[in-house]
């Protein structure tokens, strides 16, 4: 990446958020500030600016009045704006450029808008990534997600949700808006749901990117937003260890820990800890525990599955659900013994029937239990419905091996 | 700004007359919100509702409501907000909110 694509995507979030803020206009803002960068290739070649970004404001403010003015769409706003700006042309000092990012998250993840466009319009405009690189992202075609970022502006405009902080009695909520789209956006990139990777690194460091900002925003520490990005930084730190050189899943047990990012490790450990003082533990803040318990142990036989099947209890009581309950019939099972787990699984029969990894898990406890037929019968289904490439080549080489 | 706020309930729950605590709710909303309140009406049920389409000229009149659904629109109001967010905060102080739901529409600006 050259220094100006660096910057873009450094920057991109923070000059969107104050531009729209000054022209009080989604599109107009997204498209002067596209065409600053890209003005900027030429001038910068021949000589890089002393403050880059009140250098890339300023120019993107004047190009917004003129999109302004192209669309017949001047608003008195954009008026007084220009007249200032044609009043004063001294430079924008680096910090006079307002951060109004924070307004910026709470309008892409309003609640009005459907949950895949307030992913797509956080990652598009807080994170900078092209419509493009979303739609891949997200496995979508091009024009689809366009439509998508369209229809969402379009929205924002025509029912006016406004650019603003929420107020404090509705934070809460509003907030936990926020935190979900963080997490959909680190999922999508942890586990893909389907198609041939196994994971996408990028949107995992955008999301971790996302949680580090709105915690370095919002003026008091939140839980949630604590847990979660130290869930985060626990899950991706063991990204590297996650697949092998064929490009095949490597089971938690089985993966090289000494591959495992132990700075980030710790970061995580140590921002989940002061998460729990905060107050009593969330799901995100029970996931982190668990993934935390994992990062503990040097060697797979070391971990303390006891107490990891004590959390997913918690988590169960809690916030129930039938992954979470398998989840803990995993667990169970290396506490206790398949014998424990089985029934566990099989009561969540109703519930998970169509998820391959119902049928893993169960075709795993059923090996253990040396009865092969019905092991390999399991693993066939889980085959049968998984959407990954990388984790079907997985599945069918455990059901091979059964087969044998 | 407007919104035109939908209350849609089953309309089942009136089939016997309406709840007196319910309506006091209602007194209530129109008194705190009595500034914001550009219009509003209850509707009689659907059973009183007559549906009208032309087609190639000729007016077809039906008798019901546009669809059946399990909710049915059974009020309105018109409030001033200035965003979405004062309109949603007033469509969940809806007494209906609690019970059905509330669909929240901004009204459309000819220039």
């Amino acid at each position: 990446m050259t220094s100006l694509e660096q910057l873009c995507r450094d920057e991109w979030g923070r000059l969107l958020s104050a531009l729209i803020r000054a022209v009080g206009d989604f599109d107009a803002a997204e498209e002067a500030l596209q065409e600053t960068f890209a003005a900027a290739v030429p001038v910068w070649a021949a000589a890089v600016p002393r403050n880059p970004r009140g250098w890339l404001y300023g120019a993107a403010r004047h190009k917004a009045i003129d999109v302004l003015r192209r669309r017949g769409r001047f608003s008195a706003m954009a008026g007084a704006l220009a007249e200032e700006h044609e009043q004063s042309r001294a430079p924008v000092e680096e910090d006079d450029v307002p951060d109004e990012r924070l307004r910026l998250i709470f309008t892409c993840c309003h609640p009005a808008l459907p949950p895949e466009a307030q992913v797509a319009l956080t990652l598009r405009t807080l994170c900078g990534l092209t419509t493009e690189e979303i739609a891949r992202a997200f496995l979508v075609a091009p024009v689809t997600m366009a439509q998508r970022l369209v229809r969402a502006k379009g929205k924002i405009r025509g029912a006016k949700i406004p650019y603003a902080v929420p107020p404090l009695e509705e934070l809460p909520e509003r907030l936990s808006a926020v935190v979900s789209v963080v997490y959909l956006v680190f999922n999508e990139g942890h586990s893909a749901a389907q198609g041939e990777v196994l994971f996408r690194g990028e949107l995992c460091a955008e999301a971790i990117r996302l949680a580090r900002l709105l915690r370095a925003l919002i003026p008091v520490p939140l839980p949630e937003v604590e847990s979660l990005l130290a869930l985060m930084l626990l899950h991706d730190a063991r990204r590297p260890a996650r697949q092998n050189a064929a490009g095949e899943l490597v089971l938690l047990s089985d993966q090289d820990r000494s591959r495992w990012n132990r700075e980030q490790l710790n970061e995580g450990i140590a921002l989940l800890k002061r998460a729990l003082c905060l107050g009593p533990p969330g799901p995100y803040a029970l996931e982190a525990a668990i993934a935390a318990v994992h990062a503990e142990a040097a060697r797979a036989e070391d971990t303390d599955w006891k107490q990891i099947a004590l959390l997913y209890q918690r988590l169960e009581e809690r916030h129930p659900s039938p992954v979470v309950s398998l989840n803990r019939a995993v667990a169970v099972s290396m506490a206790d013994g398949p014998t424990a787990a089985l029934p566990l699984v099989d009561a969540l029969a109703s519930a998970l029937s169509d998820y391959h990894l119902w049928h893993a898990t169960r075709g795993n406890l059923l090996a253990r239990l040396a009865r092969r037929d019905e092991a390999a019968r399991a693993y066939l289904r889980a085959s049968e419905l998984v959407q990954n490439d990388a984790e079907k080549r997985f599945l069918l080489k455990r059901l091979a091996e059964l087969q044998a | 700004m407007q919104y035109l706020l939908l209350i849609y309930e089953n309309e089942k729950r009136y089939a016997n007359g309406y709840d007196p605590k319910e309506m006091e709710g209602y007194a209530a909303y129109g008194k705190e919100f009595g500034a914001k309140i550009k219009a509003g009406n209850a509707l009689q049920p659907t059973s009183t509702a007559t549906t009208v389409r032309l087609r190639e000229d000729k007016r077809l009149t039906t008798d019901g409501p546009f669809a059946e659904t399990k909710e049915q629109l059974g009020g309105f109001y018109l409030m001033e907000a200035k965003d979405i967010d004062e309109a949603i905060h007033m469509a969940g102080k809806i007494p209906a909110a609690r019970f059905g739901s509330i669909e929240v529409r901004p009204i459309m600006k000819f220039d």
